[in-house]
């Protein structure tokens, strides 16, 4: 329980997202959780705006970001998060739709990629 | 008396620590778990019996079959079914659902309409809307009230000539609502409707007789009452099942193949094609005779026992908003909080030992009319007791006091 008073006092410092980053195509289907996420490149390098509807599921998303935030595409695009397993969080990695977060992972490296591929 | 902890005993998976906490596992409405006994026949028929059934003259073959068949037998009691030959075997609910389903396709055509209710779940709503895009046939709704009982008025009004069947389920599996079977029955019955009533969750949280109720067709799935998965049942009336096509063609369904044409086998086995999930009918078997011995009365007493207890206790919760708020409710208890994520609190009940479901159960109608994200779903079985109620509310006071 102690982890997860850590990941929802996360998710109650990430910032809200602007309601306008909250659409459709910004959306990434969970099972249960939504979670919205947009991207841009600033010299060279990646910024990530996401939000959520779940508090456990947007401190999962502000650990994310903590991470992610500010590299270089091409190392988006080899992420592998393996972190999260080192911080005692493997559950999140499984490959249950619970929580989006598989998905969110496969949309940052799709974002690197992208991105890579603007240069 | 029932002794529930005796009970707890049978159940091997019970005793069992998650996250360091002795497991709570009130998500019975999704699956129950298995005694004991039900385990041992599934072991004994693959260390003694394993045989193809119906075909082989062999003695194992024909030990298999009298296992197989013998659980059909009981089923037809406890369901009070005419006859054997009415208890199909399917994959569960939605199989069944699915093979009535696809039989309407041919028995339907524009003008006609088929009735759900809003209270489905998905399986028995998606077949429908896809007998409706291939029979021309038109998809209308009963409409639920704020306690999540059907809107019976409506019912009435909807029912009409033009009705061709009626779909809806014994016991809605994210409410607890009891539906009066009988009543609609009767009612569509009036205007000529086929009645189809979906007991997935019906027929392990009430006594169920078939032809006290009228109704046509009624589908369940074993998994829900202490039986294996992958088995379930379609229970038909013998004129609804000469009526229907067979849903899938194959072994065991036939009666005589040439290259030009086949001939059906007769009932039951026109709608079993292929080699069935037997090891699970089998075990099923021993589930039937484990209720049986527990005897449903006392079962139902308990759980209503239960339920009781269990309402009292979460709505003594500050902020508690209980879902499905009839007089006559089954083993669910579905909940919320404004401003909490179902997905937040089942993931710190989880966190503490306590399994429940959260999300729209496989009902997104339901929960876009009450306008949520979805609830948590706390469900009993024969096994649950007032120490699962005691932990479940623990879990929830310090869960929403991290959240808050």
């Amino acid at each position: 329980m102690d982890r997860y008073e850590h990941i929802i006092a996360q998710g109650k410092e990430l910032p809200a997202a602007q309601e306008a980053i909250k659409t459709d195509d910004n959306l990434i289907r969970g099972c249960q959780s939504k979670v919205w996420m947009t991207a841009e490149k600033r010299e060279g390098l990646v910024y990530f705006t996401a939000d959520s509807d779940a508090i456990i599921t947007r401190g999962l998303v502000a650990l994310l970001l903590r991470v992610c935030n500010g590299l270089p595409p091409e190392v988006l695009a080899q992420a592998n998060f393996g972190f999260l397993a080192d911080i005692g969080l493997t559950e999140h990695l499984s490959p249950t739709r619970a929580n989006g977060l598989q998905s969110m992972m496969k949309q940052i490296r799709l974002y690197g990629l992208a991105f890579q591929a603007q240069n | 008396m029932y002794n529930v902890e005796a009970i707890r005993a049978e159940f091997p998976i019970l005793q069992q620590t998650v996250h360091g906490r002795p497991l709570v596992y009130l998500d019975n409405a999704a699956t129950t778990q298995k005694p004991r006994s039900v385990i041992q026949a599934i072991v004994n028929h693959y260390e003694n019996n394993n045989s193809n059934v119906h075909r082989g003259n062999h003695t194992l073959s024909q030990r298999a079959t009298d296992a197989f068949e013998a659980t059909r037998g009981k089923l037809q009691r406890h369901l009070n079914a005419a006859f054997e030959h009415e208890i199909i075997y399917t994959t569960g609910t939605t199989g069944a659902i699915n093979l009535v389903a696809h039989g309407f396709r041919s028995l339907l055509g524009p003008g006609d309409e088929v009735l759900v209710s809003q209270l489905e779940h998905h399986s028995n709503l998606v077949p429908w809307q896809m007998l409706a895009q291939h029979s021309g046939a038109t998809l209308r709704y009963i409409p639920i009230l704020p306690d999540g009982s059907l809107d019976l008025d409506e019912a009435q009004r909807l029912i009409n000539p033009k009705t061709k069947l009626l779909a809806f389920n014994h016991i809605s599996n994210a409410l607890g609502t009891v539906n009066p079977v009988k009543q609609l029955t009767d009612w569509a019955h009036a205007v000529g409707a086929c009645v189809l009533v979906d007991g997935a969750q019906g027929m392990a949280h009430r006594r169920v007789d078939v032809q006290a109720l009228g109704v046509d067709f009624y589908t369940a799935s074993a998994h829900k009452m202490y039986a294996p998965t992958g088995i379930g049942l379609l229970y038909g009336k013998t004129e609804w099942l000469e009526k229907l096509p067979p849903y899938q063609g194959g072994g065991e369904m036939i009666a005589t193949v040439t290259m030009g044409l086949s001939t059906y086998a007769p009932l039951p086995f026109k709608f079993e094609a292929g080699t069935p999930n037997i090891e699970a009918v089998v075990g099923w078997g021993a589930a039937m005779d484990w209720v049986s011995a527990l005897g449903m009365d006392a079962l139902l007493a308990h759980e209503s026992e239960l339920m009781a207890y269990g309402t009292e206790q979460l709505t003594a919760i500050e902020g508690l908003v209980l879902f499905g708020t009839t007089a006559d409710k089954a083993a669910v208890l579905s909940f919320g909080f404004a401003n909490v994520h179902p997905y937040d609190l089942g993931t710190l009940l989880d966190q503490q030992g306590v399994a429940v479901r959260s999300g729209q159960h496989c009902a997104q109608p339901i929960m876009d009319y009450y306008r949520i994200t979805g609830t948590v779903r706390a469900s009993f079985a024969a096994y649950s007791n007032h120490d699962d109620v005691d932990r479940l509310i623990a879990a929830i006071n310090r869960a929403m006091r991290m959240l808050n």
